[in-house]
C-alpha cells in the first residue's frame, strides 16, 4: 500500500535541501555583489580562497617573548598582532593575513617573497614611548608657492646643519630641531614605506605621524617607556561627563612624569604637548593641562566609549614591551603551489571516478544515488567554503584538500551502511517500500553515534592543534555534518522516492534492490515470506524444526549444518507453492 | 562464484561465517604478532623525522632544465663551507635541498647560488626555515588532542552503548591501528612530517568511527537477542560482526580508493610530499582499522563480557539447551 506520509516527507526534505542550497549560494551572492572589503572589492567570491601552499606566499611564525619570559596574556598578544598586521600594511605588502596561535605565535602570510626590510621590520620588538612634542603640522609634504602653485617641498640639503647647537638641555628643548631636521620634517610623507619611525634610534629626536595619518610630528628624545606605566583604562569623568582614559604609572615613571609636567606645564603649544608613541606612531599626544606629581594622568579629548577604550588597550598592553623571534619562514613559490593543488585536484577526480564505478558494481543503479550524493555533497561544500572564506577567512591548503578527498570515503560510508540495512531489512522479507523505512531506522542510529565520534575528533583537533592541523580538522568536521545533512536532507527522501518507482519498487535485477538476489523468497501473489528472525534460517530447516519442540527452534550454527545436511536432499528453498 | 550479494546473504542468515569470535586466540596471537613487528620496525630502520621536527633550512628549485645535485651541494657549500645537505630531485624540474639551520643572511646567499647554478629566476627559489621547536610544539599539542579526545570518546561510547568495556576493547583497537599504521609507514622510509601526523589523526578517528558502525549491530544483536536468545554471547557477537562484513569491505574499499589515487599521483608526480605523506598514513590506516575492528576490537569485546555472571549464566543456559536438543536428534 503506498502511504502518502513518506512521500510527502520525502519532497519536504528535498525542498528544504533546495531551500538551503539556494539560501547558502543567496549568502554568497551578497558576499560577491552587496558587500565590499576595505578595498572595494567584492567581500567574497566565487571560489575558495586558498593557502599559501597552494597559491604560494611566504608564511612567518613569530613567537612573542616578553622581557621575564613569561607567556603572554591574550589581550597582548591581540595588540602584538594588530602591530605586525600595521607594520607589514606599512611595508607596502596587500593581501597579509595575520593570526595568532598556540597562545604565543603569531603567523604572517603574505603573498610573494618576503624582502628583507620586511623582515627586519616585521621581527622588531614593539614598544611604547613616551616623547615630549617639538613641533607639529598638517601631513602635506607640499605648500602653495610664491607663484600660487601647490610645490613639493625639496628633498633635505645635506649641506644643512644638522648638529643640534647649542647642546639641547631637555627633551623639550626647541634646539633639537636643526634646518637638516625641519627640511626633512617638511618633505616627510606618511605613507611612504620607505620610512620607518619604529627602529629610530630612542635618544634622537623623531620625525612620525599620528597613527592615522591626520598630523605629523617632531618629537623629542624618549624620556620615559611603556615598562613604567602600570595600568590604563577608561572611564567617564564624572565632572564633564566626557569618556577619558586613566594612567596609573609605577613609582620611578611617577617621578619623571611629574618633572616632565613641571616642564611642559606653562610651555606654549605644541610644546606644552606630549606624545605616547607605539611602534614609532603617534597614538595621542594630550597637552599638559596641569602638574601631575601623584602618577595619575587622564586623557581627555574628543573620545567616546570604544576610543577611548581602544587608547586605554593601546597603552596597557603595549606597555610591556614583547619581542618577536622568528620561529619558522616558509616561502613557497607560486608555481609549485598551483603544481600542488593540480595534482590534489586530478587526484581527487581520479579517486571519485573509481569510487562512482565501484558503487556501480556493488550497489548497480543504487549507485547512482551515491554519486548524486557525492555531487550534492561536493555542491554544498564547496559554495560553504566560498562563505567561510568570506566571513572567517579561511583558505584552502593542501592538507584541507587532501582532507576533502579523504572525506569522500567517509562520507560514501554512510550510504552503504544505510544500504545495507536497507537489504538486511529486505533479506528478512519486508517489502521494499518498508526495508527502506526501517533500514533508515537503523541505520539513522548507527551513523549519528559513528559520525559524532568524527566531529569530536575534529572539533578536539581544531581547538587544541596548530595551523597545519586546523586546517585538516576544520574541513573534517565541516564535511561530516554536511554529510549528515544530505543523508537525512537527500539520499534518504531520493530512496523513499525510488522504493515507489516500478524499477526499484520491483526490485529490478539492475536496481541493486533485487529480493531474489539478496535471498529473501518470492513467493507469488505480491507476497514475500514472512519476517524470519535474525538466525535466518532456511525455509526448509524452519519446516523441520516446527516439527520439534520450543527449545530445538532455538538452532546455533552447528547446529543448523546438521539440519541442512539432512534437509539437502530436499530444496532448500520454497518456489511457487 | 559466489556473487557479493550471495555472500552478503549467506553472512547475514549465519550461512557462511567467520569465526571471528571463535577463533579470537588466534586473532589475538597474530594481532600481538603485527604490532611487535611494527614496534620493532623502527629498531631496524630508524624513524626519519621531517625537517619540520628537526629544525633547518629547506630550499626548492623549480623550472630546472637539468637537475644536477652536486651543483646544489656545491652552490651551499660556497656559500656556507661545511654545511651538511640533503638534495633529493623531485619530479624531473625541480631540486630539493636540505641543510642545517642558516640565518637569513645565509639563506639569501644561497637562495642567490641556487638560482645562478641552475640558472633560473630567484623568484623559483621557494625558501623555508623551521625552527627545531616548531615540530615539537605540534607533537605536543597533538598528544594533547589525543589525550583529551580518547577521554571524550571513552565517554561517549560508554554512555551511549551503555557498557564501558565497548570503549575499552574500541580503544584497544584503535592503538592497534596506530601502531600497525605507524610501523608500516616506517617500513615504507617515509618521513614522519606534519602531513603524516595529519594522516594518523585521521586514522586515529576513522578506526573509532569503523569500529563504532559495527559495534552499534553488535549492540543491536546482542539487545535483540535477549534472554530468550538461542546463541552464546560469543556468537551473537560473532553474527553482528559477519552481518556487517559487506559493509566492512565496502567501506573500506571506497576509502582506500580515492587515497590510494592521491598515494599513485602523488608518488608519479614525486613533488606532492604533503599529499604523499597523508595518504600513504591513511591508505595504511584505513585498512587496518578494518582488520582491527573485525579481529580485535570485537573479540576483544566479547571477551571482556562473557566474564560477567549474568552473560555467562545465559550462555550456559543456551549451551545446555543446545545438547539437551542434540541429544533429541
Amino acid at each position: 500500500m503506498a502511504a502518502p506520509t513518506p512521500v510527502r516527507h520525502a519532497w519536504r526534505a528535498l525542498t528544504g535541501l533546495l531551500v538551503l542550497t539556494a539560501l547558502l549560494f543567496g549568502i554568497n551572492a551578497l558576499g560577491v555583489f552587496v558587500f565590499t572589503d576595505a578595498e572595494g572589492n567584492p567581500a567574497s567570491s566565487w571560489a575558495p580562497e586558498l593557502a599559501l601552499d597552494l597559491q604560494g606566499g611566504t608564511q612567518i611564525i613569530l613567537e612573542a617573548k616578553t622581557p621575564d619570559g613569561s607567556q603572554p596574556s591574550p589581550e597582548q598578544m591581540e595588540q602584538a598582532a594588530s602591530i605586525i598586521r600595521q607594520r607589514v600594511d606599512a611595508s607596502g605588502v596587500g593581501e597579509a593575513d595575520i593570526t595568532t596561535q598556540a597562545g604565543n605565535q603569531i603567523v604572517v602570510q603574505i603573498p610573494g617573497q618576503a624582502d628583507e626590510e620586511t623582515r627586519n621590520r616585521i621581527e622588531a620588538s614593539a614598544q611604547l614611548q613616551l616623547r615630549a612634542v617639538l613641533y607639529t603640522g598638517a601631513p602635506a609634504t607640499s605648500y602653495i608657492g610664491d607663484d600660487g602653485n601647490e610645490t613639493p617641498y625639496p628633498t633635505p640639503d645635506p649641506t644643512l646643519n644638522a648638529t643640534p647647537t647649542p647642546a639641547p638641555t631637555d627633551g623639550s628643548d626647541i634646539n633639537w630641531v636643526t634646518d637638516a631636521l625641519m627640511a626633512e620634517f617638511l618633505a616627510y610623507d606618511c605613507d611612504d614605506p620607505a620610512n620607518d619611525p619604529a627602529n629610530e634610534p630612542a635618544d634622537q629626536p623623531l620625525i612620525t605621524c599620528e597613527a592615522d595619518g591626520s598630523a605629523k610630528y617632531i618629537l623629542g628624545p624618549v624620556e620615559l617607556d611603556g615598562s613604567s606605566i602600570s595600568d590604563a583604562s577608561n572611564g567617564l569623568n564624572t565632572q564633564n561627563n566626557q569618556w577619558a582614559v586613566n594612567i596609573v604609572f609605577n613609582a620611578e615613571g611617577t617621578e619623571i612624569f611629574g618633572k616632565i609636567s613641571q616642564r611642559l606645564y606653562g610651555e606654549t603649544s605644541p610644546r606644552n604637548q606630549f606624545a605616547f608613541v607605539l611602534d614609532g606612531k603617534v597614538l595621542s599626544a594630550p597637552s599638559m593641562n596641569a602638574i601631575i606629581l601623584d602618577g595619575k594622568p587622564q586623557i581627555t579629548g574628543n573620545f567616546d566609549q570604544e576610543t577611548s577604550k581602544t587608547l586605554a588597550d593601546q597603552l596597557k598592553y603595549g606597555a610591556l614591551p614583547l619581542s618577536f623571534e622568528v620561529q619558522s619562514s616558509n616561502s613557497i613559490s607560486a608555481t609549485l603551489g598551483s603544481q600542488q593543488l593540480q595534482i590534489g585536484l586530478v587526484a581527487g577526480l581520479i579517486g571519485l571516478v573509481l569510487v562512482a564505478i565501484y558503487s556501480l558494481v556493488v550497489y548497480r543503479s543504487l549507485g547512482f544515488v551515491i554519486i548524486a550524493s557525492l555531487a550534492v555533497m561536493g555542491v554544498l561544500t564547496y559554495i560553504t567554503l566560498c562563505i567561510l572564506a568570506w566571513r572567517m577567512g579561511f583558505r584552502l591548503s593542501l592538507a584541507g584538500v587532501a582532507g576533502l578527498i579523504v572525506t569522500i570515503g567517509f562520507t560514501a560510508d554512510s550510504f552503504i551502511v544505510y544500504f545495507e540495512r536497507i537489504r538486511d531489512e529486505l533479506r528478512d522479507g519486508k517489502s521494499i517500500t518498508s526495508a527502506v523505512e526501517d533500514g533508515w531506522g537503523r541505520a539513522k542510529r548507527t551513523i549519528y553515534i559513528s559520525k559524532s565520534i568524527n566531529i569530536l575528533a575534529a572539533v578536539v583537533l581544531y581547538i587544541l592543534a596548530d595551523a597545519t592541523v586546523k586546517g585538516f580538522a576544520f574541513t573534517l568536521g565541516l564535511t561530516t555534518l554536511i554529510d549528515i545533512g544530505i543523508f537525512i536532507l537527500f539520499t534518504h527522501p531520493v530512496l523513499q522516492l525510488l522504493a515507489r518507482t516500478r524499477f526499484f519498487g520491483g526490485g529490478h535485477p539492475l536496481s541493486g534492490l533485487d529480493p531474489e538476489a539478496l535471498g529473501a523468497v518470492y513467493r507469488g501473489r505480491a507476497q514475500f515470506r514472512a519476517p524470519v528472525d535474525a538466525g535466518g534460517k532456511s525455509a526448509a530447516q524452519r519446516r523441520a524444526s516446527r516439527s520439534r519442540g520450543e527449545a530445538e527452534r532455538r538452532q546455533t550454527i552447528a547446529e543448523r549444518k546438521l539440519a541442512q545436511q539432512s534437509a539437502d536432499t530436499r530444496s532448500t528453498t520454497e518456489g511457487d507453492d | 562464484m559466489r556473487s557479493m550479494n550471495q555472500l552478503g546473504n549467506d553472512l547475514y542468515t549465519g550461512k557462511t561465517s567467520f569465526p571471528f569470535v571463535g577463533r579470537r586466540r588466534l586473532w589475538f596471537i597474530i594481532a600481538a604478532i603485527l604490532v611487535i613487528g611494527a614496534a620493532l620496525v623502527p629498531v631496524f630502520r630508524p624513524v626519519q623525522f621531517s625537517i619540520e621536527f628537526t629544525g633547518g633550512s629547506q630550499f626548492t628549485v623549480n623550472n630546472v632544465t637539468d637537475p644536477d645535485q652536486t651543483a646544489a651541494t656545491t652552490a651551499v657549500q660556497s656559500v656556507v663551507p661545511g654545511a651538511t645537505t640533503k638534495v633529493t630531485t623531485i619530479g624531473d624540474d625541480a631540486v630539493r635541498v636540505q641543510t642545517d639551520q642558516m640565518t637569513d643572511v645565509e639563506t639569501r646567499a644561497v637562495t642567490a647560488a641556487l638560482a645562478e647554478a641552475f640558472s633560473v629566476d630567484e623568484d623559483e627559489v621557494s625558501s623555508s626555515f623551521i625552527g627545531p621547536s616548531w615540530g615539537q610544539d605540534v607533537t605536543r599539542q597533538s598528544l594533547w588532542g589525543l589525550a583529551i579526545f580518547l577521554a571524550l570518546t571513552f565517554l561517549i561510547l560508554a554512555i551511549y552503548f551503555r557498557t564501558w568495556k565497548m570503549s575499552v576493547a574500541a580503544i584497544i583497537g584503535l592503538v592497534d591501528v596506530l601502531v600497525i599504521t605507524i610501523g608500516v609507514y616506517a617500513l615504507f622510509g617515509f618521513e614522519i612530517s606534519p602531513a603524516a601526523v595529519i594522516g594518523f589523526l585521521t586514522i586515529l578517528s576513522y578506526s573509532l568511527y569503523d569500529t563504532t558502525v559495527v559495534f552499534d549491530k553488535v549492540r543491536e544483536n546482542t539487545h535483540e537477542d535477549g534472554e530468550k536468545s538461542g546463541r552464546t554471547f560469543g556468537e551473537s557477537v560473532n553474527l553482528a560482526v559477519n552481518q556487517t562484513l559487506v559493509r566492512s569491505i565496502n567501506t573500506t574499499v571506497v576509502a582506500a580508493l580515492p587515497t590510494g589515487a592521491i598515494l599513485f599521483i602523488g608518488a608519479l608526480w614525486l613533488g606532492a610530499q604533503t599529499l604523499t605523506d597523508i595518504s600513504l598514513s591513511i591508505f595504511v590506516g584505513t585498512i587496518v582499522a578494518a582488520y582491527s575492528t573485525l579481529f580485535v576490537a570485537a573479540p576483544l569485546f566479547s571477551l571482556l563480557r562473557e566474564n560477567e555472571p549474568e552473560i555467562r549464566a545465559r550462555d550456559e543456559r543456551v549451551l545446555a539447551a543446545r545438547e539437551k536438543a542434540l541429544a533429541a536428534v
